[in-house]
């Protein structure tokens, strides 16, 4: 592991920040607690797709996957009467055997088929999840046991969780960022062959980032089913949201650290305080951003430099080729 | 009774064989998965829908129209916006047409509801293989299939037919024989839109539609894609019928709630067992 | 002497079969500590493919490669990298969007068994000597094509190999280039590794290697000490054919010429 300044100073600055985030929780109101969580859930959603999509440079669409596997598992349990802190647990570890189950045949695949089939595990585990009645409930839902004391309390409470899991997903990101796991990820990103022929476990990597990112998003979909003390189908495996998680990363800047925290709380706030007053054009609006975002900051804020923006509002349109590396293992 | 579901089964595929191959065209030729695919569909469509029951025009009037606006609109789409990425890993370009996939289903929301529609037909019943089905269900699968044959006419004996295959097998090539690139993979857009329009269309006729339809037409069209090979017109026969009869049958073993299912875990499974699927490279054309 | 009794890597009678065509056909060699061996045939004689088959990336169809005694025949090519035999490609194939300092690093984490630190302190030794220090910082996709090729070079050497294949590393440098890659190869090889050195470039070889081996139809056509192998006419009909070979033949004593 090399810890440089500029990375000890990274660290101290994120530690800080979610020290700040923790302390805040005694001073926000309901609200504001709310949408803390809604932000710490999304950027560890984001700093767990962050390692497969932007670190090894695979278009890993099943984020919701483990999110909803991770509901599932922790709801069931916390209804079968498994505490609910333990009930995280034991959806983190139906979340490893998943990425697993998922991960073996899925990463055999290049590109666009590896896209397809991981979006296809959504569509597939949504109609499980409403048809399997008696474990799931179907397609009415399922409900957990409602987490005791007042609404403030329990706002602060999930908040805290969901906080605590993203500063455990920030902090795995930096460890995958300066260790020779990360840096055979990015090694992996940009040229299998070549990464096999300096010696690295190609498969075993590609299976462990999954099973990173299964575990994390697991994590999250349990403590959010735990918070909402209901999920159905439709919610706890949202195409959309599959999708969003991925914008939000190249919003912010795949393969870094801070990244999908930028991402995230630039995403939380256009959410939260602009299209909220637009409700007919929801969707119309995100698909919007979503352009924009790729037109406009194909490599995320991280990724510019002044340069870029001066060139950006300068005389040449033409866009600049990035991340062509990834382009060449697609193809 | 099992008869009856496989026909049911082969005239919903030939549906779906339309639905598909222009996905499967532009998955092919231009390695974009089409998000928007689903969307234009819809788009088509209520077009048809919209000719019929607000302009009173006459259905074979309306739905050539509405297959030629989806033409224009998918040439200027590729034309305009995803040639600028093209080359761009796939994240991007699946991402983009995702992007616009939201917009363009909020503004079909927006502009004619997203209550169930359906054009009202009977043209009767006609009975095939001892099996009684409705005429508009066996015009609209005839139709699908004429239309899927002879764009498979097309691209082997047209020019610019034969322009997209040499693209779809080496571009770099292509462009030094003095094929216009950009143009191609316009075009190419462009006639999976109006395959889209037409599967649309043909829809309209039998199913009720509704904006909220996109995600399961672009859910067939990525199973009977992976079923059949990229970019393989045959194959996008083969896959539909396929995929109709496999949910037929799945209806009829397991009950209505896992057709769709069936047709996912078969592509999963042929997506990881056969990598290039069924008809493997030899389904080119 | 351990030359005469250890091979490192020895072939025995290795074929690999391309739907029914011999691309590589019962090839046995056998190569030992610190030697340079060239490996020189015409175009599609299946000098690619034999360094594919040893460093793994192609499986064998029949036969045994056996590297310091142990089999490696079905193993993968990470672990046949970690064992100690590195590559370079024809095709150079840098990780282009990092530095050229992360590229060699690479090298020396996985295959070298080195902790980051450790790593990077070796491959800023491997660019020294490559003479590459100078652009550590630089990304790899920018660099010119010597000194891409230097930078395979640099990178293999992170690997620590003891066996180390060179494929047409020399292809498309100019003539002081070409002496300079030739300097740093001998030293290379001084240090006990063994080098195989595929070229198109006969001076090349002939330059470094004491042994060659001739490929032709992906089969050995000869094999001997370099001198001798570059005189005998079956080398000769193998890249100029049957009439030439002839001729040559005819007024024999005329030294072959550079075929490439």
């Amino acid at each position: 592991m090399i810890i440089d300044r500029a990375f000890a100073l990274k660290i101290a600055f994120g530690v800080l920040l979610f020290a700040c985030g923790a302390m805040l929780s005694a001073v926000l109101d309901n609200y504001y607690l709310q949408v803390g969580t809604t932000l710490a859930m999304l950027c560890s959603l984001c700093w767990a797709w962050n390692i497969v999509g932007g670190y090894m440079g695979y278009p890993a669409l099943c984020m919701i996957s483990f999110f909803g596997i991770g509901a599932y598992a922790g709801g069931i349990a916390q209804a079968a009467g498994v505490p609910e802190t333990l009930a995280w647990f034991v959806a983190a570890g139906v979340g490893l055997l998943f990425a697993l189950l998922l991960g073996v045949p899925l990463l055999r695949l290049k590109g666009h088929y590896f896209a397809v089939g991981t979006i296809a595990s959504v569509e597939v585990l949504r109609e499980v999840a409403n048809n399997w009645d008696q474990l799931t409930g179907g397609a009415i839902g399922l409900n957990l046991p409602i987490h005791a004391g007042s609404p403030d309390e329990v706002g602060r409470y999930f908040y805290l969780a969901m906080l605590g899991l993203a500063f455990i997903a920030f902090l795995v990101t930096a460890i995958v960022d300066r260790t020779q796991f990360g840096f055979g990820l990015r090694c992996i990103r940009q040229n299998e062959q070549a990464a096999s022929m300096v010696g690295i476990n190609v498969f075993k990597y590609k299976v462990g980032a999954f099973v990173l990112t299964g575990v994390l998003g697991a994590a999250t979909g349990a403590i959010y089913a735990s918070m909402v003390a209901f999920i159905e189908p439709k919610d706890a495996f949202n195409i959309i949201m599959t999708i969003e998680i991925p914008v939000m990363v190249m919003l912010g800047g795949m393969g870094t650290i801070f990244g999908p925290l930028i991402g995230g709380v630039s995403y939380v706030i256009l959410k939260e305080f602009v299209w909220a007053y637009f409700i007919n054009w929801h969707s119309g609006l995100l698909g919007l951003i979503v352009v924009t975002v790729i037109y406009f900051l194909p490599v995320g804020v991280l990724g510019l430099t002044w340069r870029d923006i001066f060139r950006k509002f300068g005389a040449s349109k033409s866009t600049r080729p990035v991340t062509s590396d990834i382009a060449r293992s697609a193809s | 009774m099992i008869s009856q579901y496989i026909v049911n089964g082969l005239l919903t595929g030939g549906l779906y064989a339309c639905l598909a191959v222009g996905f499967s065209l532009v998955w092919g030729v231009l390695n974009v998965v089409n998000m928007l695919h689903g969307s234009m569909v819809v788009l088509g469509a209520y077009f048809c829908l919209y000719g019929v029951q607000q302009l009173g025009l006459p259905l074979y009037a309306v739905a050539p129209v509405a297959c030629l606006i989806l033409f224009v609109f998918g040439y200027a789409i590729q034309r305009g916006l995803l040639n600028r990425v093209i080359t761009q890993p796939i994240l991007i370009t699946l991402t983009l047409t995702f992007g616009l996939d939201l917009i363009v289903n909020n503004l079909i929301i927006h502009v004619f509801s997203a209550t169930p529609q359906s054009l009202v037909t009977n043209f009767g019943t006609v009975e095939f293989a001892g099996v009684r089905v409705p005429v508009v269900r066996v015009g609209g699968m005839l139709v699908a299939v004429i239309l899927t044959l002879v764009l498979y006419w097309l691209l082997r004996h047209s020019k610019i037919g034969r322009a997209i295959i040499a693209v779809r097998m080496d571009r770099h090539a292509a462009a030094l024989m003095g094929i216009r690139i950009p143009h191609i993979y316009a075009l190419t857009f462009g006639i999976g839109a109006f395959m889209a329009g037409a599967a649309g269309c043909a829809m309209a006729l039998i199913y009720p539609v509704t904006p909220m339809m996109s995600g399961v037409f672009l859910g067939k069209a990525f199973v009977i894609c992976v079923l059949g090979g990229l970019g393989s017109v045959p194959g996008a026969i083969i896959g539909g019928l396929v995929l109709g009869v496999v949910e037929g049958l799945g209806t009829l073993t397991l009950g209505q709630q896992w057709a769709t299912s069936v047709g996912f875990i078969m592509m999963m499974a042929v997506i990881v067992l056969f990598p290039t699927g069924i008809m493997g490279k030899k389904g080119y054309e | 002497m351990t030359k005469a009794t250890t091979p490192v890597l020895e072939l025995k009678s290795v074929s690999r079969l391309f739907e029914g065509i011999h691309a590589v056909d019962n090839v046995s060699l056998k190569l030992y500590a610190g030697e340079i061996v060239g490996l020189i045939g015409p175009n599609g004689a299946g000098k690619t493919t034999l360094v594919n088959l040893i460093s793994g990336f192609l499986s064998v169809s029949s036969g045994d490669v056996i590297f310091d005694g142990e089999s490696i025949t079905r193993k993968k090519p990470h672990v046949i990298a970690q064992n100690g035999i590195a590559r370079t490609f024809q095709i150079v194939q840098p990780f282009a969007r990092m530095t050229v300092l992360e590229n060699v690093m690479a090298g020396a984490i996985y295959a070298g068994h080195r902790g980051m630190v450790q790593a990077r302190d070796k491959a800023i030794e491997c660019l020294e000597f490559t003479k590459l220090a100078h652009l550590k910082d630089m990304p790899a996709s920018e660099l010119a094509l010597a000194n891409r090729k230097r930078l395979e070079l640099a990178k293999s050497l992170a690997m620590n190999p003891r066996l180390l294949m060179l494929d047409e590393v020399n292809a498309g440098l100019n003539s002081s280039e070409i002496d300079e890659a030739i300097q740093m190869i001998r030293s290379i090889a001084a240090t006990g590794i063994t080098i195989v050195v595929i070229e198109h470039l006969m001076r090349v070889v002939t330059a470094l290697a004491e042994r060659t081996v001739v490929l032709h139809h992906g089969a050995v056509a000869s094999e001997g000490p370099t001198e001798e192998v570059m005189r005998d006419p079956k080398v000769i009909e193998a890249y100029l054919g049957n009439k030439f070979a002839q001729r040559f033949a005819e007024t024999s004593g005329v030294p072959v010429a550079r075929p490439a």
